[in-house]
């Protein structure tokens, strides 16, 4: 039993609850992004037609500590949804007006091109491959993958020695770009194994199925602060993943939008303290700075 | 197409994999489903029941619940093989439900006078099961098996679910997703492969029934 | 039922009596062996405990009411879904197999050869096509339609099936009478043939349905915001960290559901049967898998 999971329980628990009796303040803590008052935007834009809507639907992860994770109840949490939610406040959308909706890595341009939903925050990677079917806004943050084994693991201490152990299986998310980063680091891709969830992976790893788990750094030490000293981190980032925010191709304005929406969140603070609130509530992370954001195209 | 020539191994290597997961469903289920059989028709009432029960329960529950149980649920029993051999024992483990049915709707087929002929001149339960009613049922039992096994083979897509890995679902996942390519080639090409498993099993059964078809 | 078995072998007399007695014995022995291999194993790995029961089965913890609460929510989405495929599967079923068997032999050839292909598909595959589809044309529909269609293509072609199987079964009076007293061919098929087809096939389209609500839990493997009772299971099971237990328990729900279906096919058979005036076509009584055996008769 993962011990920390029925405290998230808990906790979905008594969020539910201090949301419906409104008594308690345990929510409190959590920095509420104000919603612009009077937010006006070009008619016909993006952002007109959610603004006036008042509600939007956006997609992120529901099983990744510290970026988005979410409980039994309905409302996941963590920095990709305080983000989203930022976004939502300067188009004048309420928190509770936002649909969360699932956006596993195999799925997620799929759901903007279906417009299932109206963005996706959910560590999601740049990449030219994407670009073709989808734009990006940000980055809004960079990280890098690593290698997640076993705290008494000490036959694999970085990519390099999966070639040197055929046995040793690798587990990361169906689609990924992490999964399709370690291929080369691979002496059959057999060695590869994959779910659509990383907590499918964690879970496989717990069970011995698995050896080591791949994917950003960010995200595994949120796993490794989660299962407190059954995992460690080894190795060293091989690779730079500048997560972007997923909209329909070509909605230039929405993704200038974003962007500005983004550099006034690093302006006034919000993006440093969401990130402390969240991710950077795990050891062994250190404060982001807003990086340079790409151009819309 | 692209997609095509660019990966043509990995499309290749989907191909094979799925199919040998659908090749070893079916040895491994219709072995099983036989056995299955032979328990439901036999005298032993608990053999009867045990057959009837597994029927009836592993039936009527979907193959992705047995699949994620045996995935997720196995290895916590300390219990660890390759998610390969999970995927595929569970497969057999669900057809073999249903190539049971199959055979013992075969063995009805069979006029009743051979039983009785077989009992007539001695046969013990094993001898007339085994030398005459089994091999007479066998050519009933082609049609319906066939169907289950094609409805098998169709079954082992989804199997590649369950953390299998380099079949032609997770290729068709890696194309679109992390290599982005368009989805609607890529699945066109995933669902002629599936086509040209199920009917060339099609066409190879009809054939076999028309062999062994025998007028009575 | 014991009509196969009991033709291979005689009543047994007293030695025979004896001998499967023995082999009942032993039998039983070795399944109670594996029965309680398999309980010592579970209990050794800790898979009775409380922790991993309590939030499935005492309602006094705090999980008990949101868990079945999203049990539910996920059991409701899995009959909507199963219900209108089925419906939808009927209707275009039954207009199939009347298309088809008033058609010549050119004419149905491209409707035969898209049923096959249609047939020879994995459902899952079916399914994921209709969500591309609707992706290419950028149709905005939920997920949950496109697991609805997806379900609906494959299973009208069987229904379709099963109906033809049906109509080919009655006496060729039927038609005959039917054209002599001045019916079309169609009012032949609508008035005569459909009705009786229908009502002898009625528990094989019953089973059919067991199958359908089986397929709905394919969506977990091609679309992840259909919230069914296998998308809820998933995702339980992750929280609580409980495979075995919830997926032993979204197993009895199904296999309950399923059971409820199939004494309703064996009801109406048995009215039919005691009706007397339909001769039930032996055939379809067990479909297998959702594949009706194929007619040598094409």
């Amino acid at each position: 039993m993962r011990l920390i999971r029925s405290a998230a329980l808990a906790g979905a628990v008594a969020l539910a609850l201090s949301a419906c009796g409104g008594g308690e303040d345990i929510e409190a803590e959590a920095p509420e992004p104000v919603a612009a008052e009077e937010a006006e935007f070009e008619a016909g834009s993006t952002m007109a037609e959610l603004s006036e809507a008042g509600e939007m639907t956006i997609g992120t992860k529901f099983d990744q500590p510290g970026f988005g994770l979410r409980g039994l109840d309905e409302t996941p949490d963590g920095f990709d949804v305080r983000i989203a939610q930022y976004i939502a406040a300067q188009l004048g959308i309420e928190a509770d007006k936002i649909k969360w909706v699932e956006s596993p890595s195999s799925q997620r341009e799929d759901l903007i091109v279906n417009g299932d939903v109206d963005m996706v925050v959910a560590t999601y990677t740049i990449n030219d491959k994407r670009k073709e079917r989808i734009t990006f806004a940000g980055p809004y943050y960079v990280a890098g993958q690593q290698i997640m084994v076993k705290k008494d693991d000490s036959t694999i201490s970085g990519p390099e020695d999966l070639k040197a152990n055929p046995d040793v299986k690798i587990c990361s998310v169906t689609g990924s770009t992490p999964a399709e980063n370690i291929r080369e680091y691979l002496a059959s891709p057999d060695q590869l194994v994959t779910f659509e969830v990383y907590d499918d992976c964690v879970t496989q790893l717990e069970n011995g199925q698995v050896q080591a788990v791949t994917t950003d750094n960010v995200i595994l030490v949120g796993y490794v602060a989660e299962n407190e000293g059954k995992f460690k981190l080894v190795g060293e980032q091989f690779t730079e993943e500048p997560y972007g925010i997923g909209i329909e191709k070509g909605d230039t304005a929405f993704c200038e939008f974003i962007n500005e929406s983004l550099e006034k969140a690093a302006e006034e603070g919000y993006y440093e303290e969401a990130w402390k609130e969240t991710a950077g509530a795990y050891e062994g992370t250190e404060v982001p700075e807003l990086p340079e954001l790409e151009p819309c195209a | 197409m692209e997609f095509l020539t660019e990966h043509f191994d990995d499309f290749v290597n989907g191909f094979f994999r799925s199919l040998s997961i659908a090749l070893w469903g079916a040895v491994g289920s219709l072995l099983l489903g036989t056995l299955l059989a032979v328990f439901r028709v036999s005298p032993i009432p608990v053999l009867q029941g045990f057959g009837a029960a597994y029927v009836t329960l592993v039936r009527n529950t979907p193959l992705t619940v047995l699949l994620f149980g045996m995935a997720f649920g196995v290895p916590g029993l300390g219990i660890n093989a390759s998610f390969y051999l999970f995927g595929v024992v569970t497969l057999i483990l669900y057809t073999a439900a249903f190539v049971c049915e199959a055979i013992r709707s075969g063995i009805a087929t069979v006029p009743i006078g051979q039983a009785e002929a077989a009992r007539a001149i001695g046969l013990t339960f094993g001898q007339s099961l085994g030398l005459v009613i089994l091999p007479q049922a066998m050519r009933s039992v082609v049609p319906p098996v066939g169907s289950v096994i094609i409805a098998m083979i169709k079954n082992s897509a989804v199997v590649g679910a369950a953390g299998v890995g380099s079949d032609l679902f997770s290729v068709y996942k890696r194309m679109t997703s992390a290599l982005g390519y368009a989805p609607l080639p890529v699945l066109t090409a995933v669902a002629v492969a599936f086509l040209i498993m199920t009917l060339s099993t099609g066409a190879l059964l009809a054939l076999a029934e028309r062999r062994m078809a025998v007028a009575r | 039922m014991s009509a196969p078995q009991a033709v291979l072998f005689d009543a047994p007399g007293p030695r025979a009596r004896r001998r499967i007695l023995i082999a009942s014995v032993v039998a039983g022995l070795a399944v109670l062996a594996l029965l309680v291999v398999a309980v010592l194993r579970l209990v050794e790995r800790g898979q009775f405990d409380a922790e991993k029961w309590a939030p499935l089965v005492d309602p006094s913890t705090k999980e008990f009411p949101q868990v079945w609460g999203l049990l539910l929510d996920g059991l409701l989405v899995t009959l909507q879904a199963a219900a209108l495929a089925v419906v939808a599967s009927l209707l275009i079923g039954v207009t199939l197999a009347a298309v088809r068997l008033s058609l010549g032999r050119a004419g149905r050839m491209p409707l035969v050869a898209l049923m096959e292909l249609l047939r020879g598909l994995p459902v899952v595959v079916t399914i994921l096509y209709v969500y591309v589809v609707f992706l290419a044309t950028g149709l905005d529909v939920e997920q949950f339609w496109a697991l609805v269609v997806g379900l609906t293509l494959y299973n009208c072609v069987i229904i379709a099936e099963i109906t033809r199987a049906g109509v080919q079964s009655l006496p060729k009076g039927q038609v005959e009478a039917g054209l002599a007293v001045g019916l079309t061919k169609s009012q032949v098929m609508r008035l005569i043939q459909l009705p009786q087809a229908l009502r002898a096939m009625l528990p094989a389209i019953i089973s059919q349905l067991v199958v359908i609500l089986k397929d709905t839990a394919l969506a977990i493997v091609v679309l992840n915001s259909v919230h069914d009772l296998m998308w809820h299971a998933n995702k339980i099971r992750i929280f609580l960290d409980n495979p075995l237990q919830t997926y032993f328990v979204v197993a009895v729900i199904y296999i309950l559901l399923n059971l409820v279906l199939d004494r309703l096919a064996h009801w109406t058979q048995r009215r039919l049967s005691r009706a007397g005036t339909e001769k039930v076509v032996d055939e379809a009584n067990a479909p297998v898998e959702g594949e009706p055996r194929r007619s040598t008769t094409a």
